[in-house]
């Protein structure tokens, strides 16, 4: 099923294709640029690299993250607080690119259409990004981004979710380049004590309209949730629980749970 | 920001801009809705509870010694204040209420502001059995006290807000949240014509009725068309129902009042069409209030149920075609107008609707004492007599008042 990396590739899409072709599922970490300070997430980032993250996504503090939990919210408030903007995201995907890494941008879509679609996508690829990832923006909203993207050589990661019908998962998963994002369970972001069943059978189900790469987010914070959900998806997508550490202990706790993270996608190699 | 050729566009606006997990919902939602709009059974349980239960169809008053502070032009007001439970939220209520029945979905959610889209839908659930939570921003749970006890007393939980700027923005925010993760069971009984697809339409059509019955009930008392019709526009809920059905008579003006707090000049206010942009806010492509990055900007305003940073998205393409024109009243002058029509005729108007109260005192005054305004006085004031007599000092001692 995997052919090697094509030369028209984004770099997050080669890294997921190594990753499969090593038989085992992709680490991405989720920080917010700007938590707890500009300098500090970036240098939280650099720390996830140095634990062994694969691919690095960059949220984008927003004023009304409906789709995101009270950890979260918490963080992306603060950071607006202390003035972050979005200009501080291309800082940080910069950084990333330039510790050998690649950032996806997670973002609400105002911000995005605020700046310009084109304009966006523009810095983005400038900045070393991947892509996009968008919570709040579905395929059939989307013509100008994709339209952006396919310029900019970005890969736009839209979700899917368990109460997606086999026609919206066709649909989502037919607009995305470079992953999909599979929500593990009905609801917003945070630490859960298990990943639940709802997300294998999403898997499962994406599986049968798309051979896109599948990650799975939402409620992963552990090495053994991780070795779990590695053991049916492409990529295992960790956020709260490195918010929660990096609030905790700063860029060394951030590394130290991404070792363990990092540990568990291997264990739980298919 | 270009026009798409989606579903649920009013020109530019509208659309659908949620998680993709709340996309079945929305479709469900539509297509029942759509089924019962034509289904007679759904459509005659709806008027029977509006005559019934609610007490449609409401009435129109005119108020000639008001209208001596409007340039003498006649003003009739179509009293949805009269309405059960106090404000025009009753009528898209019930419909949803039902609808949450046919969907066969056993619990509610809402957002509220001044709460009384909260007490509306508390009022519904109680009467049709179902589970009830409100989401209030916490700012809103002070300056509307009364009516976070009246919630409660009808059996829902109210869940204060407290994030962000603690006002409905955020109560939108935390009932969306509740949505994604309940949806199997919850219906979302958004209280305004904005969200995603189908809600604007949806919401628009079950307060369509307010602008059916005045438009013959002026035709009726004054033998013509007024000349203009007026409404406050928090999300334009209760200004899209008056509106729609005198879309076609284009020799009638429609003129919609934002709340302009402390003066569109002061950057504290909720006027989204002077100084907001197009943007998209809580699933709709409309008019937003945010900064350079597009953050939202907090809005302000005296009246609880017009404190929001973004309005429906038909709105939107009613300004931009200029079918309707979008104005603001000051703090000031809404209560200035709240005062003097408690006065000259002895309502009490909710603050929300005093802001199309102040208007139409000086659309009056620029039209005429030959004009015919028809107003909407959307809700009544018992919730904000404590603001209110707070504003002109009436209280001797804050402490000793209820
Ligand atoms: C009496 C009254 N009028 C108007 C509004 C504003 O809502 P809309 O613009 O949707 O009519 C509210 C909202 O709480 C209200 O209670």
């Amino acid at each position: 099923m995997t052919s090697a990396p094509a030369p028209d590739q984004t770099l997050g899409s080669q890294i997921l294709a190594r990753c499969r072709q090593d038989g085992r599922a992709a680490l991405i970490g989720y920080l917010p640029v700007g938590y707890p300070s500009v300098r500090e997430s970036i240098a939280a980032m650099e720390a996830l690299i140095e634990g062994g993250i694969d691919i690095v996504e960059v949220g984008v503090p927003y004023s009304d993250p409906l789709m995101d939990g009270p950890l979260i919210q918490r963080a992306t408030e603060l950071a607006l607080d202390q003035g972050c903007q979005v200009d501080d995201v291309f800082t940080a995907m910069r950084a990333v690119a330039d510790s050998g890494s690649t950032a996806y941008v997670m973002t609400y879509w105002n911000l995005v259409l605020r700046r310009g679609v084109d304009r966006f996508a523009a810095d983005l690829a400038t900045a070393g990004g991947s892509g996009l990832i968008t919570p709040d923006l579905i395929p059939d909203e989307a013509a100008e981004w994709i339209t952006a993207s396919d310029r900019h050589g970005l890969d736009r990661v839209f979700l899917v979710a368990p109460s997606s019908t086999r026609e919206r998962l066709a649909v989502a998963t037919a607009a995305c380049r470079g992953f999909v994002y599979a929500a593990s369970t009905m609801g917003v972001t945070g630490t859960r004590d298990s990943v639940g069943s709802a997300a294998a059978q999403v898997v499962e189900r994406a599986r049968e309209v798309t051979d896109l790469p599948l990650c799975v987010g939402l409620g992963v914070s552990t090495r053994a949730q991780a070795a779990e959900v590695a053991g049916y998806a492409d990529g295992v997508i960790v956020g709260s629980a490195l918010v929660r550490a990096l609030g905790e202990g700063g860029p060394a706790a951030v590394r130290t749970l991404t070792r363990e993270l990092a540990a568990g996608v291997r264990e739980g190699s298919r | 920001m270009t026009a798409q050729p989606g579903i649920g566009r009013f020109g530019d606006f509208g659309g659908r801009y949620v998680p993709e997990a709340l996309i079945p919902a929305l479709e469900q939602l539509d297509e029942v809705r759509r089924k019962a709009l034509v289904d007679p059974e759904f459509v005659g349980e709806l008027d029977r509870l509006h005559r019934t239960y609610t007490g449609r169809p409401s009435i129109i008053t005119e108020v000639p010694r008001f209208a001596e502070h409007c340039g003498g032009a006649r003003v009739i007001l179509k009293r949805e204040d009269l309405n059960h439970t106090g404000s025009h939220k009753i009528n898209n209520v019930l419909g949803q209420a039902l609808l949450t029945k046919r969907m066969g979905k056993s619990r509610v959610i809402a957002e509220t502001g001044a709460g009384q889209h909260g007490v509306a839908t508390a009022t519904a659930a109680a009467l049709l059995g179902l589970e009830c939570v409100v989401y209030m921003g916490k700012v809103d749970t002070e300056r509307q006290a009364l009516n976070v006890a009246r919630m409660r007393l009808l059996g829902a939980e109210v869940v204060a807000v407290t994030n962000g700027s603690q006002t409905l923005k955020d109560a939108v925010n935390e009932a969306l949240r509740d949505w994604v993760a309940n949806v199997e069971d919850t219906h979302y009984v958004l209280g305004t014509v904005t969200g995603p697809h189908p809600f604007p339409e949806m919401v628009r059509d079950f307060h369509r009725i307010i602008g059916v019955e005045a438009r013959a009930q002026v035709l009726d008392l004054v033998g013509r068309l007024p000349d203009a019709v007026i409404a406050c526009v928090g999300g334009g809920s209760n200004a899209m129902g008056i509106f729609h059905r005198f879309l076609d008579d284009t020799s009638v003006r429609l003129v919609g009042v934002e709340a302009g707090g402390d003066g569109v000049e002061s950057g504290r206010h909720a006027a989204r069409f002077s100084g907001g942009s197009r943007g998209v806010l809580h699933g709709a492509a409309t008019y937003v209030l945010q900064n350079d990055d597009g953050q939202t900007i907090e809005s302000h305003s005296v009246s609880a149920g017009l404190d929001y940073p973004s309005v429906g998205p038909e709105h939107a393409h009613l300004f931009e075609s200029g079918r309707a024109e979008y104005r603001s009243a000051t703090d000031d002058e809404a209560m200035e107008a709240f005062r003097l029509l408690s006065r000259t005729e002895g309502i009490l108007p909710a603050i929300e609707s005093a802001h199309a109260l102040a208007g139409a005192m000086v659309l009056g005054r620029e039209l005429g004492p030959d004009a015919v305004l028809l107003v909407s006085l959307s809700g009544r004031g018992d919730k904000d007599v404590h603001t209110a007599a707070r504003w002109f000092g009436l209280l001797d001692d804050e402490d000793g008042m209820p």
